[in-house]
């Protein structure tokens, strides 16, 4: 039972590994794809919740639990990060609007 | 059997951390695409630290565990609402599907505030600071 379990655990993580490479794979086509800033951004947020998936599978698998803070810190940077974009995909708008003033609001298609 | 309970949780992990990648490739707008980054991606990082805090049997890692999950719960919402506000104000483009868009016309011209709203505290704070930045 014992060895079981430690195999199920070791076969997860190897499966887990490979979701999340194919789900990395995927962000990034988004990431240079686009197609408006916002998406970009949407997907450098997955990144990091990405990055901070893969730091997680790394620190059990090796039982080098201090990588533990390298996650807990690339969470923060990147909530900094989205944040910061948003600002300036918000700000980019603005000035988009100054510009060419007589365009409607809203988000008609 | 810790093990086991760790595993299975690692498994969903990878299974949301997979749905919300293809959910960002398949996605037809920004809107519906940040849904699935959003709560999707942050229940498979979650779940991993989740795993952690299980299978580590160590209470300094388990609490730091704890918190980081703690803070991804708490601050994925707001970064998502801020990054949907400024893409709907930077006109993102809707799904040509959407059937309801309850923000037409709601924003004023320059898209600082919501027009149509009686006197509230961001007007005014709007209307003693016209240009911010």
């Amino acid at each position: 039972m014992e060895e079981f379990g430690a195999n199920f655990l070791h076969g997860s993580i190897l499966f887990a590994y490979g979701g999340m490479i194919v789900s990395f794979a995927l962000t990034v086509y988004r990431l240079l794809r686009g197609p408006t800033p916002a998406d970009r951004v949407v997907a450098l947020d997955m990144l990091a919740l990405l990055g901070i998936g893969f730091i997680g599978l790394f620190s059990i698998s090796t039982g080098e639990y201090a990588f533990l803070d390298v996650a807990i810190a690339l969470a923060l940077v990147g909530f900094l990060a989205t944040i910061a974009f948003a600002r300036y995909v918000y700000r980019s708008a603005l000035q988009e609007h100054h510009k060419h003033p007589t365009e409607g609001t809203g988000g008609e298609t | 059997m810790i093990d086991l309970v760790a595993g299975t949780i690692i498994l969903i992990g990878a299974a949301f951390s997979l749905v919300a990648g293809i959910g960002l490739y398949r996605l037809p707008d920004i809107f519906v695409r940040m849904h699935a980054a959003t709560k999707a991606g942050t229940l498979g990082a979650g779940l991993v630290l989740l795993a952690i805090a299980i299978d580590s049997q160590d209470l300094g890692v388990i609490t730091r565990a704890i918190a980081g999950l703690g803070f991804l719960l708490l601050t994925a919402p707001v970064a998502a609402h801020l990054l949907g506000r400024a893409a709907y104000l930077s006109r993102a483009e809707l799904w040509s599907g959407t059937s309801i868009d309850e923000l037409a016309d709601k924003y004023d011209a320059d898209g600082r505030r919501l027009a149509g709203t009686p006197e509230n505290s961001l007007q005014s704070v709007t209307r003693d600071n016209p240009n911010p930045g």
